[in-house]
């Protein structure tokens, strides 16, 4: 008994807790860089659903987001985004930007059954966004334009495709 | 040429980078401070131009937030301000609003936001309707500066003006 409490106490626990701190510290570290970069500078997302065709897979597609755009305004008509939803905020779609805030945009009400169009002014910092498969897409045409601050980021590339 | 940098220079700037990190981490996901400011947020009751505020910014997780909180959004009309207000009602609520002298009910993943009586009635929802939950920064818990107001923000709500939608 008092050999293993000898053995015990020879054990250096100082440098092993001193050890495990560091590491733990480490980690936190690395942590927390992996969660600015991928909050502020560039994310990888599963884009999925059939709103986006044929520029995104129905299956789904790993993208490049890129933060830093979004943040200093730089996100024009055009562009692919990637928003928080307005009807789910914890759900995140991607959407083609149509309009800015004063812009026009004309679109059809319900595409594949009649004509008719009407047309809107975006108000002020808010955007219009659409789907690409505009026969399927939940968009601005259902619940209007949308304020810039859901956008969360610009999607600018397609990393790997999801079969 | 410049040479290496020594190995203090070179471990003080490791420290500040890391902070840095933890720093920024901190602030997006627990807590972080804002300074009211009278321009871009117009005060609620509570809350006045100039304090320094606590935000927790946790409840963004699952937007756990309650009717009668004070929170921080992004303005709907420019994405760089912040605004403070009140959050009045939540998903699915019907609201009465006297100043527009209608009731409507709120939109799902919309809520509606009030500022003080008819002050600031240009920043809240009775100028720009519901907003989307999804702008919110966080929820104002604590007055951290100035020393004489330092205390908790209470939740509040006003009587009679809300029917809760109860799922």
């Amino acid at each position: 008994m008092s050999s293993f409490l000898r053995r015990l106490a020879g054990i250096p626990w100082r440098e092993i807790a001193g050890e495990a701190r560091s590491r733990a510290f480490l980690f936190a570290q690395v942590l927390c860089a992996v969660h600015v970069v991928n909050a502020h500078v560039c994310s990888i997302a599963l884009v999925r659903g059939p709103s986006m065709l044929p520029a995104m897979n129905l299956a789904g597609d790993v993208v490049v987001v890129d933060r830093v755009g979004a943040r200093f305004g730089r996100v024009g008509p055009g562009d692919v985004v990637l928003l928080i939803s307005p009807q789910n905020p914890r759900r995140m779609v991607s959407k083609r930007v149509l309009g800015m805030e004063g812009d026009t945009v004309t679109y059809l009400v319900n595409p594949g059954n009649s004509e008719s169009s009407k047309t809107v002014v975006v108000p002020e910092g808010h955007v219009w966004v659409q789907g690409d498969n505009i026969y399927d897409s939940k968009d601005s045409r259902e619940f209007g334009p949308v304020p810039y601050g859901l956008i969360t980021g610009k999607i600018f590339c397609r990393v790997a495709k999801v079969t | 040429m410049a040479g290496r940098p020594s190995a203090p220079v070179w471990s003080s700037l490791r420290s500040c980078l890391s902070g840095a990190l933890v720093g920024f981490t901190v602030t997006d996901r627990y807590a972080s401070i804002i300074t009211v400011r009278g321009a871009s947020m117009i005060p609620t009751p509570g809350v006045k131009p100039g304090d320094c505020a606590l935000v927790e910014r946790l409840c963004l997780d699952r937007y756990d937030f309650s009717r009668g909180d004070v929170v921080v959004f992004r303005s709907p009309r420019d994405h760089e301000n912040l605004v403070v207000q009140r959050l009045i009602a939540l998903p699915g609520d019907w609201i009465q609003v006297p100043e527009l002298q209608e009731i409507r009910q709120i939109p799902e993943g919309h809520c509606w936001v009030e500022g003080e009586h008819s002050a600031s009635i240009s920043w809240d929802s009775r100028s720009f309707g519901s907003i989307p939950l999804g702008l919110m920064y966080g929820r104002v818990t604590h007055i951290v500066w100035p020393p004489n107001r330092i205390g908790r923000v209470e939740r509040k709500m006003p009587e009679g003006r809300t029917m809760q939608q109860w799922f």
